[in-house]
């Protein structure tokens, strides 16, 4: 099983916090992962295309699309960060 | 910690993610007390805007990513207590709701001169712009919106890694 969690406006758009997909060959990395999601709805491609800044985290750390991903992952998907 | 142990080695860290306001005097003493061997203590506060690309702010919210947050600040507290020789550092940051003018961030460094720990703090502070997962939404007179990220936070950053 692989989580996906969405924050802040990605969250708010797609009025879901959490998205979880059964791991297979498909989902090997956290591209191949928001390809998946992208393909969800309209609504998950529209929010997730690729023409807005987003970012990835890999088990709670700042990844790379290339970044490869295993059964169990928890990834994250949100826009760039705005603390402090 | 107590004041007596030996803050040198390794470098002590606290990171507080709190939905508590907290009052940065009492955060400064309890830090001077706790730094009393290190020579220099260097702090910054940020305050929450009442005015944000030109429209009055009413109200804030801060969502986190918790656990990440955790995670990413004290790997850039980490790195920073060694590249500028800082013997320890806290950041206190606030999520939830918030009022202009209210304390959102804190950090403190302790070290032996003040060059470092000036420059500790105000590099945690731009890791922490741009890499802590935090996003600000703001209640305008026209409804919420969030707060998009600002190009000088990562130009501010980015200059980090030029530096030896």
């Amino acid at each position: 099983m692989i989580t996906v969690r969405y924050f802040a406006a990605l969250r708010e758009a797609l009025g879901k916090d959490t998205d979880q997909f059964n791991y297979d060959d498909a989902l090997q990395t956290v591209g191949a992962v928001l390809e998946y999601c992208r393909a969800q709805s309209t609504l998950h491609a529209e929010t997730l295309a690729s023409t807005k800044p987003m970012r990835a985290a890999l088990n709670q750390t700042l990844t790379a699309l290339e970044a490869s991903v295993a059964d169990g992952d928890e990834i994250a998907f949100f826009p760039p960060v705005t603390g402090g | 910690m107590t004041p007596s142990q030996d803050l040198r080695s390794p470098a002590y860290i606290e990171i507080h993610i709190q939905a508590e306001a907290f009052k940065p005097g009492e955060e400064l003493d309890r830090w001077c007390a706790l730094s009393a061997g290190a020579g220099a203590v260097a702090s910054f506060v940020g305050l929450v805007r009442d005015l944000n690309l030109g429209d009055p702010i009413s109200s804030l919210h801060l969502e986190h990513y918790p656990g990440m947050t955790e995670k990413v600040l004290h790997t850039i507290c980490e790195q920073a207590c060694s590249r500028w020789l800082v013997s320890s550092l806290s950041v206190i940051h606030r999520f939830g709701d918030l009022l202009p003018s209210e304390p959102i961030v804190m950090v403190m460094a302790s070290s032996a001169h003040r060059g470092n720990a000036f420059l500790a703090c105000e590099c945690v502070m731009d890791y922490l712009k741009t890499q802590a997962p935090f996003w600000k939404r703001e209640q305008t007179q026209s409804g919420p919106r969030w707060v998009e990220a600002r190009d000088a936070d990562a130009k501010a950053a980015a200059r980090w890694e030029k530096q030896p």
